[in-house]
């Protein structure tokens, strides 16, 4: 180890959603890695520690080296001259990089769509059907005394979410941290989550909306039948003291996960719950929230409805959005054979998408920016290495409860990143786009479109 | 650098230069205002046309969290109204809530090139820049939701006075902001601690020890001390419920001769007992108003059909949500703010909504001031900023409106004045409700106004006797200097910039705020604080005590 050591205070870390901004960072300066993340959980030291920077072409096309110029200028031709180009991923960069990337995407007529489509999409359509009640997790940490967690294994996937905001912090109203809230995990299977919870409910596989509808009904001073425990795995006086607990706390959180969001009833799981929050207001202050994975799939979430109206799942070819999910969400643009060419960013649907889906983006022209080698940049037609956000640039992400946060990169990586890229791209394609317009005998001033 | 332009021929309307529809030439150079250009300027023929600053809108909701929020919710409102791109802008989404690009642009299909974000939440600040930044042609800024901060209330009951200047002078600093938002002061910690409850009267002592009056009076007293540019701008308590004109005339004495700015007072002008229907009572706002020149308000005209409401008073929405049955978003924000959101839908059969509409109008049509009678819809709460021009001509035709009044819930009407009021707008009036008002009202001397110096944005309608039609379609908008649209149509792209201001404070605050943080936020108090990289094009606004 050399000497020659950066201390980086109040860095964020970008591995899951929860984007803890608490991080001080040792930097070696000279190998260029983190060698130590205080404050960091299991996850969050493996991610910075697995970030080193790797001897590589920061372009490629076909696999061969190239310049960036090169490839930005083969990118911007290969995305204007599709008939449906599509733009992915986007969860794990900074909404800067976003921004540009939904800018690319309505300037190329194309489809846009995010990682939130495989995993909280049905909670956006649920959203976008009931509304929800909820909250900043600072709230959580001050307020809380009763928190829920539904079809989710925090333990494992968002390490620090009961230490740092739900479970055990000392908050405003909530001084004796964990001794003042009542803790309680829904799941249907343990889980190293589970020890963390006073009262543990395990229902049946898919019968998560079955069990939240029935606490709907008892909210609402509706008679439940006792088979309910056959048809849920859940005993009835399991349901009604959870409901009294729900209706005579002080301020009630549900927390849910892919387990709810992922299994049967989708869309439909995520509304019920949304749904019994709302309902629960008429008793108390109650609020629900995604547990979100990537660091940043809130911004992509946010930055695509700003410029959109539409959270995932857009596409541009009629010369405006228009939002359809099973019709522009990736899986479906994929599956269908409906996309003839790709822009994926940060993200590896070549590793975990369908076979269908796979299939058909190996058979079309990728541009694919990546802070690694993966299934999908190695068969890409372009494939652009870039930094990593948060450890070698700045800009800004979303933390699951929609808290805006800029990030402190550690030390400077070779490779450009992906904002410095997809700026590039958008302005060659205006250019080329541009062109079509003055070519087809149309006036005005030669200006670039979007203002970013 | 855009060209320099001389506009002749048209009939120029600005009244902060007492300017009524005289024909004179206006020159631009250098995105500014200017006595006269060399020969070679681009010529804009201006004949029957009307020349008016561009429009300042004081009072709106178009970015930020919560508005995102409120987009996201509605893929209904945006599938009807669609916002094609062309070759040099970008594409978009309408409905009362529309993407930001559509924001920009359809302000500028109105002929308004500024306009002010109405609440924020300081740890939303960051996020509504970036929104900004997407939100092309106009210049905005936004007020920061200081009322309901926890550590200002702190200070504030410990009547550390002098330490709360500084943190309130520290706040809008961190955030970029352009004044201080207040939202039915008080009422957060009810509805958020205190199972959804909410104040009722503006001297009821919560239990952390304070009353809305002493909030409002502590803003009032240290912004105007400070001397913002423009007051802080307070959503009063019981907005919405019968009885509530009590609670506004208590909110405008408690700032006894000091500025305050009054937000949608349409909404906070009801008479009549509270759970009961309410009847008008604008003519005594209105009469206090007019008598009391260090008061500014805006309108908050409701318009019949589709709105969001979405405002940081929460518990205003809960009561909405009873009534629409339908959706509903409430978001709390650690230690800033609660914030609610309903789709709602105003309708002339209803007794409340015609009732509200008509008082809307009575407040326009009663003043004696226009200067600070201001026109706005709280954008999307009263009805979209798409409803403006509908509301120029209800002002100024009054045979347009007798006719829209036969349309109306008619017990409504009889408990208000409004079929006795003749009164017609002027197209002067109309500039000073829409342009030289707001400027002046938020102290920007380089807005609303085509004197030498002036930031040259300008519109240009074509004079028309429907007077919907001619302020729906512009046939010039220059935005700095940029003709955006030239007859009628988009040429180019600009982004507009930022207003923000910059107060002075000292540093040391910051070692009594950072305890603060590192107990109750959620974020590092050393993430907090916006830096510059946020601001894009913008311009800081001078604070003083000169303007008082």
């Amino acid at each position: 180890m050399s000497e020659n050591i950066k201390i980086v205070e109040n860095a964020t870390c970008t591995f899951c959603g929860c984007v803890c901004d608490d991080m001080i960072l040792h930097v070696d300066m000279d190998e260029k890695r983190i060698t130590k993340a205080k404050n960091a959980c299991v996850l969050g030291r493996a991610w910075f520690a697995e970030h080193t920077i790797e001897d590589t072409p920061a372009a490629m096309i076909d696999g061969k080296a190239v310049s960036i110029e090169e490839a930005i200028e083969e990118a911007a031709q290969t995305l204007s001259n599709a008939k449906f180009p599509i733009t992915y991923g986007l969860s794990d960069t900074t909404c800067e990089a976003q921004r540009q990337a939904v800018a690319i995407s309505d300037m190329i007529k194309g489809n846009i769509d995010t990682t939130t489509s495989v995993c909280h999409g049905p909670s956006g359509l649920a959203f976008q059907g009931v509304g929800e009640s909820t909250s900043t997790l600072g709230e959580v940490k001050n307020r809380a005394d009763l928190v829920i967690y539904w079809g989710g294994n925090p333990a494992e996937s968002h390490p620090r979410h009961f230490g740092r905001y739900a479970v055990t912090p000392k908050g405003m109203f909530t001084p004796g941290g964990k001794k003042d809230r009542t803790i309680v995990l829904v799941d249907v299977r343990k889980t190293k989550s589970s020890p963390v919870a006073d009262i543990l409910i395990r229902p049946k596989p898919g019968k998560d909306f079955e069990v939240l509808w029935a606490l709907r009904a008892l909210v609402k001073g509706k008679k439940l039948s006792p088979d309910i425990e056959a048809r849920t795995g859940v005993p009835l006086e399991t349901l009604q003291d959870l409901t009294e607990r729900m209706k005579n706390c002080r301020f009630g959180v549900l927390f849910f996960g892919m387990g709810l969001t992922m299994t049967r009833g989708r869309h439909f799981n995520s509304g019920a719950l949304l749904a019994l929050a709302t309902d629960l207001n008429e008793f108390t202050h109650f609020v629900a929230k995604p547990v979100r994975g990537h660091g940043n799939v809130t911004g992509a979430d946010n930055v695509v409805s700003w410029q959109t109206g539409y959270p995932f799942g857009v596409n541009f070819s009629r010369g405006y959005p228009r939002f359809n999910p099973g019709e522009f969400t990736t899986v479906d643009t994929l599956s269908n054979a409906d996309a003839d060419a790709a822009l994926i960013i940060a993200s590896d649907p070549a590793s975990n998408f369908p076979k269908k889906a796979i299939a058909h983006l190996k058979s079309i022209p990728a541009v694919v920016l990546d802070t690694k080698c993966t299934e999908t940049s190695k068969d890409a037609h372009v494939a652009f290495r870039t930094s990593t956000y948060g450890i070698n640039t700045s800009g800004t992400v979303y933390r699951m409860d929609d808290v805006p946060i800029t990030l402190r990169p550690a030390f400077e990586s070779p490779f450009p990143d992906d904002y410095t890229i997809l700026t590039g791209i958008r302005k060659r394609v205006n250019e080329l786009m541009l062109a079509k317009h003055y070519a087809s005998g149309a006036s005005g001033q030669a200006k670039v479109a979007a203002p970013i | 650098m855009s060209a320099a332009m001389r506009i002749v021929n048209g009939k120029v309307y600005d009244p902060a230069n007492n300017i009524d529809g005289e024909i004179k030439d206006i020159c631009i150079k250098d995105g500014k205002i200017v006595d006269s250009v060399d020969d070679d300027a681009i010529v804009i023929n201006a004949q029957g046309m009307v020349i008016m600053p561009g429009g300042v809108d004081i009072h709106c909701h178009i970015a930020g969290p919560k508005v995102n929020a409120a987009r996201k919710l509605q893929p209904e409102d945006h599938r009807h109204d669609v916002h094609p791109g062309t070759p040099f802008t970008r594409s978009g989404t309408g409905g009362t809530v529309p993407s930001t690009f559509a924001t920009g642009y359809r302000y500028a299909t109105l002929g308004y090139t500024t306009a002010m974000e109405a609440a924020v939440t300081p740890i939303g600040a960051r996020h509504t820049l970036e929104e900004f930044h997407d939100t092309p042609v106009i210049d905005k800024g936004f007020y920061v939701l200081l009322g309901e901060n926890i550590f200002l209330q702190n200070l504030l009951r410990e009547k550390r006075m002098e330490e709360f200047d500084q943190a309130v002078a520290w706040w809008v600093n961190a955030t970029k902001a352009y004044t201080v938002k207040l939202v039915n002061p008080g009422g957060d910690e009810p509805w958020k601690g205190k199972k959804n409850s909410n104040v009722s009267d503006i001297d009821e002592k919560t239990d952390e020890g304070l009353s809305p009056r002493e909030i409002i009076e502590a803003f009032i007293v240290s912004v105007n001390k400070q001397g913002f540019p423009h007051p802080p701008h307070i959503h009063c308590n019981n907005l919405g419920h019968s009885g509530n004109y009590k609670t506004t005339l208590e909110t405008m004495k408690t700032a006894g001769d000091m500025r305050a700015h009054i937000a949608h007072i349409q909404f906070h002008s009801y008479g009549g007992e509270l759970g009961k229907n309410p009847v008008s009572k604008a003519a005594e706002i209105v009469e206090y108003v007019d008598n009391h020149p260090n008061i500014t308000c805006d309108v908050g005209q409701v318009m019949f059909g589709k709105s969001t409401i979405m405002t940081a008073d929460a518990p205003l929405a809960y009561v909405l949500k009873g009534h629409t049955k339908g959706k509903w978003v409430n978001a709390d924000t650690e230690c800033e703010s609660g914030c609610g959101i309903v789709p709602f839908q105003y309708q002339e059969h209803v007794y409340m909504h015609t009732l509200q509409w008509a008082i809307g109008l009575e407040i326009f049509l009663l003043s004696k001031d226009p200067w600070r009678v201001i026109l706005s819809t709280d954008h999307p709460n009263g009805g979209s900023f798409m409803n403006y021009p509908k509301l120029i001509k209800l002002l100024m035709d009054k045979s347009f409106r007798h006719e829209e009044m036969k349309r109306v819930n008619q017990k409504a009407l009889a408990n208000c004045s409004l079929r006795d009021l003749e009164r017609e707008f002027t197209l002067n009036e109309i500039a000073i409700i829409t342009r030289a008002g707001p400027a002046r009202a938020l102290g920007l001397s380089n807005k609303g106004h085509l004197g030498n110096g002036a930031d040259a944005d300008i519109t240009i309608y074509d004079e028309m006797e429907d007077k919907e039609m001619m302020f729906n379609a512009p046939r010039y908008v220059i935005k700095s200097g940029h003709a955006i649209i030239d007859n009628h149509e988009f040429k180019t792209d600009f982004i507009g910039k930022l207003l923000h201001i910059s107060p002075e404070y000292d540093k040391k605050i910051e070692e009594v705020v950072q305890p603060f943080f590192e107990s109750y936020y959620s974020i590092e108090f050393s993430n907090y604080a916006v830096d510059d990289s946020y601001l894009h094009d913008h311009e800081i606004i001078q604070t003083g005590n000169a303007k008082a």
